[in-house]
Order: C-alpha cells, then structure tokens, then sequence
C-alpha cells in the first residue's frame, strides 16, 4: 500500500472523505436504537395520557395522570427525597473524591496497589455489595455498630430508622462513587500546566495557596464534569436503595425511581408511572441543564 | 535548631499523609475483607457478637452450599450467555456507528446516545415488557439481552466515538486513494488500529451489562434470573444465612473484581474519556 499521496490529491480526498456516505454504518445501530430506546420514549408518551392497568383496561384520560400526580403527596415526598439524597450524593463524593486525588497525585510507596483498593468499589457489583453492607447495618450483631461502640460512639439504627436511612444510603452510594470522581479529577490533575505552580513557588506561597490560588481554579473544570455526572447517577440510583430498603422503612427512602418501580411493576399502573417516567425525566434534563450553564459560567469566569 | 524545626515538620507530614492513605483505602479494603471473611465462617462465628473478624478455621462450606444448588449452575450461564450476547451485537453494531459517527461528525447522533445515558433504566422497561408480553418472550433470555443493549450500546458507540476521532484520516485518505471503497477502508486500516478502544469498550460493555440488576429483575422468570437477581430473591424470600449469603454475593461479584485487576489501565483510560456507566 503506498502511504505518500501527492498533498493536492490528499486535501480533496480528504474534504470526500468527511463528506458522509457513512450511512450504511450508523444504519444498524440506528435500528437497534430506534426499537429499544426511542420506541419506549414515544410509548411512554402514549402511555401517560393513558389510565392503563396491566391486564385490564385501557382508557384515554387526556392529562388526568400528570393532575393526579400533582396531587399526590406520596409522589411529592418522593421528590424532594430524591432531591435531598442527591445533594448528599452528590457533595461527598465530589469532596472526598477531589481529596483523593490530590493525595493519589502524589508519589509514594505502594501507590499503584492503593489506587486499584481504592477504585475497585466502582466495578464490585452493587447488588452483591448492597447485601453485605444490608448484613453490616443489622442493628445487633452487625458489625458497624460494634466498631462504632467500640471506639465509644453510640450505635446507630442505620437503614432501620426514618432519620438515618437516608445519610446510611448516601454512604454506600459514596463508597461506590468516590473512584469515578478521584479519576476524573485525577485526570485534571495530569493535564495542568506546570508554569503557574513554578511562579507561585518562586513567589514564596505556601501549600494551601498554591491549592487556593492556583490549583482549585484550575481544575473546577474538572470537578464539574465529575459533578454533573454524579447529579445524573444520584438522581437514578435504584440498586442500592431498592436491595438495602426497598424504600423504607415505611417510605422514608422512597425516592422517585423507587416510588416508579412500585407504580409500574407492583401496583401495575402503567399509565401513571409512565406519567412519572416523564416527570422524572424532565426533572434530570432540568438539573443537567443548570448544571452544564454553571459550568460555562465557570469556565468564562476563569477565562 | 531551625533545621531539626523542619525535620520534625516534614515527619509529620509525612504521617498526616500517610493517615490520609489509610483512610482513604481502608473502606474499599473493609467491605471487601468483611465479606471474605463472612463467607469463610461457619454461622455460630458470624452471628456471634462481638463479631468474629479472622474465620478460624477457615470454612469452605458456604461456599459448598453454594455451589450444590442445582440452580445456582443455571443462574450463571444466564449471567454469562447474557453479559456475551448483549456485549457482542453492542460491539457489531456500535463499533461501525461509532466510526461512522466520528467521520461524518454527526454530532446529533452523539447527543442522542447522551440523552440515553441521562434517562433512567426503569423507563425502558415498561415499553418494553408490554412488548415482549405481547410478543409472548417473556420467559426466556431474549428480552433480557435486548434491553441490556439499553447500557451496552451507548457504552460501546460513545467510547469509539472518542476513540475513531483520536486516529489520525491520513493512513484512511492513502487507502481511498488507492481504490479502497470506505468499507474496505474500515475493515483493513481503521478496524485494527481500534483495536485498543474496542478491548477497552469491550471490559466496560461486560462489566456493566453482569453487574446490571433491574432489568432482569423485571423481565426473568423463574429460570431466567441473572446472578444479581437471583441473590437478591435469595435475601428477601428465603431467609438464608449470612454465611452462604456472603459466598454468594462474592461469587457473583468476583469475575468483575478479577477483570478490573487485570485490566486496570483500559477501564481507568475509558471511564474518564466518558464517564459512561449503565442503568
């Protein structure tokens, strides 16, 4: 194959070449996409202006899901659950994530095994790992509460009570999460520029400085990124909670996800759970929205 | 006297660091041991309080337990005959899209697989388990393996995305020139210079698509569950020991932690182009 074309020829070639023609490529994927992801959007449009019940009737009711839904105080709860848990979800990571990678970012002995502990939380499946943390939150015999009582703090109720279950489940969500965001910021950290640390040495700055002036600036870019995917995570986190509570105790986990399985698959109200799914959906568009604007309004200012 | 001053200082801050290690690792490294330890004790020492720590003697009965039910065989060759398949036709799909999608800068293509990732599991299995009811599939693999494209495909169509567009057009330019029509060009120099973005599309399709839980909890019969569906039906409906509960969930969760021990560097390099994760 001869690999040096004459530059004229390779320049017209090359606007052919992104010219498209690339149809039959993105063909087959387009059809899978179309049948398993933009068909259930659509159906679930049709669907919520349905009262719909599996296996019995079918009625068109026009916007009479979305009134109830404004309605319904058990779905509102749900929201701002969700909120609530999603702030939380959202803050620890970022913060112990942004830590870990400033300490990953530093050389010392045995670093490369640290780091694979570290991250391996974000692969462990959740499922497997909801259910040895549901055996470590057992209010006699599990053994957080013993730790805990052992170095003289008071046992906790963990998942067994309204007030803790909420700060319990943001705790196994930050243990499986903190990675993703030590990576990312991880990444941030590599790619910095190393002029400015260099001047604010030479200029007698002392660490927590150079970590305020210099470093922080630099990589709030990053710790965007890595926040505007936590927000979207948290926001549909459904394993953890569903496997450790299942919602409660009574609702007082019930987040929106959880809140829609039960309409969809226990109470088989395919009608109103696609009006949540609708909902629900907006919501995260929303939040991802006002995100991404915080970001470019970050990014102009550091500009 | 200020030399010794410095000394002691930079002691100290090499301890405060070392501290910090500690306790960064120390929760990956506990849950982990605790569940090692779980499924290595007989039932007195993991229900006994204060809790036993170090399995003495060490059992492998739970594990026995595990393994001697006739369904836990079945479960796994769910898991693995769906993880491969959803895993395969993401890859003969998306890897095409992917490079189709990066050469004719179809932007609107990408932001679609965006909004696919925003949108929640749960609201793809409505649609859809009207549909394989319809169609009569519920009961089998087929349903299952279907929707986990949900998360397989936009993993593999975003990662090769990023990894198509990073390749430089010349070597693709000199093939066209010398007569390769663009699915020639694709099959004999894009495709093996993929090959690293394709191991790395593959590791996170799999990892995500076994450690899926909903939609199979939604969608399996009986004798359809996925191993995180069938743990869990273990949990909430038969009341079983923690000990063999624990080799359970170890077993299930296992092959993913070996995989993300091997294959470190691919998973690390692929997170942080995409951030992609499933569900």
């Amino acid at each position: 194959m001869k690999l040096q074309p004459a530059p004229a020829v390779r320049k017209r070639r090359g606007a052919r070449l992104e010219e498209g023609g690339y149809f039959w490529f993105i063909a087959p994927a387009a059809i899978v996409v179309a049948a398993v992801i933009v068909f259930p959007w659509v159906f679930t449009l049709y669907m919520s202006v349905h009262a719909w019940k599996l296996g019995g009737t079918r009625e068109f009711v026009g916007l009479a899901n979305f009134a109830r839904l404004l309605g319904d105080d058990r779905f509102g709860w749900s929201v701002l659950r969700t909120l609530w848990f999603t702030l939380l979800a959202v803050v620890a990571p970022v913060v112990l994530g942004l830590f870990a990678a400033i300490v990953f970012n530093r050389k010392f002995p045995l670093r490369g095994l640290a780091r694979t502990v570290f991250i391996l939380p974000m692969m462990a499946t959740p499922v497997a790992i909801a259910l040895v943390w549901t055996m470590m939150f057992h209010p006699q015999l599990g053994v957080l509460n013993y730790l805990l009582t052992s170095v003289g703090i008071p046992a906790s109720q963990w998942v067994y009570h309204a007030d803790s279950v909420i700060p319990t489940l943001v705790m196994v969500e930050t243990w499986h999460w903190t990675p993703l965001v030590m990576l990312i910021v991880l990444g941030g950290l590599a790619a910095l520029p190393s002029d400015p640390f260099e001047a604010a040495r030479i200029d007698g700055a002392n660490p927590w400085q150079v970590f305020r002036h210099v470093t922080w600036p630099l990589l709030l870019p990053y710790v965007a990124v890595a926040a505007i995917i936590r927000t979207i995570d948290a926001l549909k986190t459904f394993d953890t909670i569903f496997v450790i509570t299942q919602g409660g105790p009574g609702t007082a986990s019930e987040t929106i996800n959880i809140f829609l399985y039960l309409q969809a698959f226990a109470y088989y109200e395919l009608g109103y759970a696609s009006a949540v799914v609708l909902v629900f959906f907006v919501l995260i568009v929303v939040l991802s929205l006002v995100m991404l604007r915080w970001r470019q309004r970050l990014a102009e200012a550091t500009k | 006297m200020t030399s010794a001053r410095a000394r002691i200082w930079k002691r100290l801050e090499k301890i405060g660091f070392a501290f910090a290690v500690f306790v960064l690792v120390s929760p990956a490294a506990l849950v982990f041991l605790w569940m090692l330890s779980l499924s290595l004790k007989n039932e007195a020492d993991n229900t006994a309080y204060p809790p036993v720590f170090l399995p003495n003697p060490p059992t492998l009965a739970n594990f026995a337990t595990v393994f001697a039910r006739n369904d836990f065989f079945t479960f796994t060759m769910n898991s693995i005959i769906t993880s491969f398949s959803a895993t395969a036709l993401a890859l003969a799909v998306g890897v095409p899209a992917g490079y189709g999608i990066a050469r004719a800068k179809a932007h609107a293509a990408a932001v679609l697989i965006l909004i696919s990732r925003m949108t929640p599991g749960l609201s793809y299995l409505i649609p859809l388990f009207l549909l394989f009811q319809l169609l009569g599939l519920t009961g089998t693999l087929t349903p299952i393996i279907i929707t986990h494209l949900v998360i397989t495909l936009p993993i593999v169509v975003w990662v090769m995305i990023g990894h198509f567009e990073g390749l430089p057009v010349d070597l693709e330019e000199a093939a066209r020139i010398d007569g390769a029509n663009r699915f020639q060009v694709f099959m004999r120099v894009s495709l093996p210079l993929a090959l690293p973005g394709i191991t790395v599309a593959t590791i996170l399709s799999f990892i995500f698509s076994w450690n899926n839980f909903i939609f199979a909890a939604v969608l399996a019969g009986r004798r359809t569950r996925t191993l995180p569906v069938a743990i869990y039906n273990v949990l909430t409906f038969e009341q079983i020991s923690w000990g063999p509960l624990a080799a359970a969930a170890l077993c299930v969760t296992a092959p993913v932690l070996i995989l993300t021990l091997i294959a470190q560097k691919q998973i690390v390099a692929g997170l942080t182009q995409g951030g992609v994760k499933g569900g």
